[in-house]
């Protein structure tokens, strides 16, 4: 059967010229890019300073802006404990949207616990943040705060801009996730005012295992991996040579193609939504308008959400879900079942997180995968409710 | 067609649940669980002469939860109560070439699932 993709903020198939671009990097210009002084050395110093060239031109940055990493969960942990660990001197309070990825909320506990004073700023029904709370959790001691630029399960983009302006004012530094726009939306760090800025090339047909972050020339910030003098000291270990030169070749990619890209996307991400729109008892998640292109979150009242996607699997159909029960299953025991935190903090009932699904588009979906994801839906939805006993008490008025 | 940690046996039951439904002159009805941990389960028992003569289910829950409840049915049909009791969640759960860790409490939740059903009989007819 063929498969319909529809999971592109989980990742994306690295794209053939990215491959290209990489194979003479494992066992031809094999070399170590801080051999410089011997002739094997050049070609990869050389490919790993076009990539990074590639890199803060997708985002608007200087080269030297540009720390290659090995995935967005590094570059949210070089990002915040770097810049934490770099302005002790200046106060400990560090803030987090309560919707960021795990790699910036799971370090809350550790932070803590070598001295610093983390805190949460709230999110409105549609995911945005509340400037308000910011405002008055940004107090004396504040040099920090990372707000993801859009999230993933529930679509919804940030306006950066507007938190960067005022923490600016206040003299607090701030870092934006952008592994959900960076290679996928114009993000320009320049303009945003950020920073800071995690990017995340497999979000946009690049490999996974190299990932960079942005860091504004003059923002103090520590290594949180120490040994030799790679990344200008920011980022020690041998560099993945092939993995940068594939993430430089997909921003380089990212940026010819984006113009013809997004507008597609965001088309067929508009159609399939009308056409979910129309079963009921279904509620859409995120912002309607500040949203990523091609993304549709929502959750069904009376469906579970890892049978859900169990069944649209088996129809061909691969989505994500903020389902508990499918939150963890691999995990070696029952105490990560826990629904989403992110749905949680927009209001979504517990019980009702069980039943939500997220749909993200890429470039190469059409309006035929679209049509046929349409079509299969509604039938599992009905199946599934079939099944349900909260459904049955519902249908009489139990509920 | 085994699907990550779901067993072909979990996936089979998942796709194809035996005994969906209800019984509308239930002899004892179970529902155990709660929404806001994902799953509810509801099973019916018809019971004639101490024997389980019919058994279908209800269940809002994940893939483990529906094939926990259709192994359940499957397995006591046929049976008497005193011989149903003894059924364990781990006997649910090997029945269906075991449960990933995570998702044990599923086959737990239909012992419990029919426990509640046969207390309920019991209530009903002395």
């Amino acid at each position: 059967m063929n498969r319909v993709y529809f999971d592109h903020a989980a990742t994306t198939p690295v794209d053939k010229r990215v491959l290209e671009a990489m194979l003479p990097y494992f066992s031809e210009s094999f070399g170590n890019p801080s051999s410089v002084l011997i002739e094997e050395g050049g070609p990869a110093r050389q490919a790993v300073d076009e990539a990074r060239k590639k890199v803060a031109e997708l985002v608007g940055a200087e080269p030297d802006e540009i720390i290659f990493t090995s995935s967005a969960t590094e570059s949210n942990n070089l990002a915040i404990k770097g810049l934490a660990l770099a302005n002790k001197q200046r106060g400990t309070r560090i803030l987090f949207s309560e919707i960021e990825h795990y790699s910036i909320m799971h370090q809350a506990d550790f932070l803590r616990s070598i001295g610093f004073d983390v805190d949460f700023v709230k999110v409105d029904e549609f995911g945005l943040l509340n400037m308000a709370d910011l405002k008055k959790k940004v107090t004396k001691g504040t040099i920090l705060v990372s707000v993801m630029h859009a999230n993933m399960e529930i679509g919804t983009v940030q306006p950066v801009k507007e938190i960067a302006r005022f923490l600016k004012e206040q003299n607090v530094l701030f870092h934006s996730d952008g592994a959900g726009t960076c290679g996928q939306v114009p993000v320009d760090v320049k303009d945003l005012g950020v920073d800071a800025m995690t990017i995340s090339g497999h979000q946009y047909h690049g490999p996974k295992g190299a990932a960079a972050l942005f860091l504004r020339k003059g923002v103090p910030a520590r290594p949180i991996i120490h040994g030799g003098f790679q990344e200008m000291g920011l980022r020690a270990g041998t560099e993945n040579v092939a993995a940068i030169v594939g993430l430089g070749e997909a921003s380089a990619l990212a940026t010819a193609e984006m113009t013809e890209k997004v507008p597609r996307i965001r088309r067929l991400g508009q159609k399939l939504m009308a056409g979910i729109g129309t079963i009921t008892y279904l509620h859409f998640t995120g912002h309607p308008a500040e949203r990523l292109p091609g993304h549709v979150s929502f959750w069904i009242e009376f469906v579970e959400g890892e049978s859900l996607l169990l069944w649209l699997n088996l129809n061909g159909v691969a989505a994500s879900t903020g389902s508990a029960c499918a939150s963890n299953v691999l995990a070696a025991d029952e105490t990560g079942l826990k629904a989403s935190h992110v749905l949680t903090a927009v209001g979504v009932p517990p019980e009702i997180c069980h039943g939500s699904i997220t749909f993200s588009l890429g470039r190469d979906n059409t309006e035929e995968e679209v049509d046929y994801v349409l079509s299969v839906l509604p039938t599992i939805v009905d199946r599934l409710r079939e099944m349900s006993p909260l459904y049955e008490q519902a249908k009489k008025g139990g509920i | 067609m085994a699907q990550g940690p779901y067993s072909d046996k979990v996936m089979d039951h998942f796709m194809h649940p035996r005994n969906m439904g209800e019984i509308e002159d239930a002899s004892g009805v179970g529902e155990v669980g709660n929404p806001a941990c994902g799953d509810v389960m509801r099973l019916y028992l018809k019971i004639e002469d101490g024997k389980i003569v019919d058994a279908k289910f209800k269940t809002f829950g994940c893939g483990a939860a529906i094939a926990s409840s259709s192994m359940t049915t499957e397995m006591i049909k046929g049976k008497s109560i005193d011989e149903a009791l003894k059924l364990s969640n781990e006997a649910v759960s090997e029945a269906l070439g075991g449960l990933p860790p995570a998702k044990q409490h599923c086959s737990v939740l239909a012992e419990d699932a029919l426990r509640a059903a046969l207390e309920d009989y019991k209530k009903k007819h002395g």
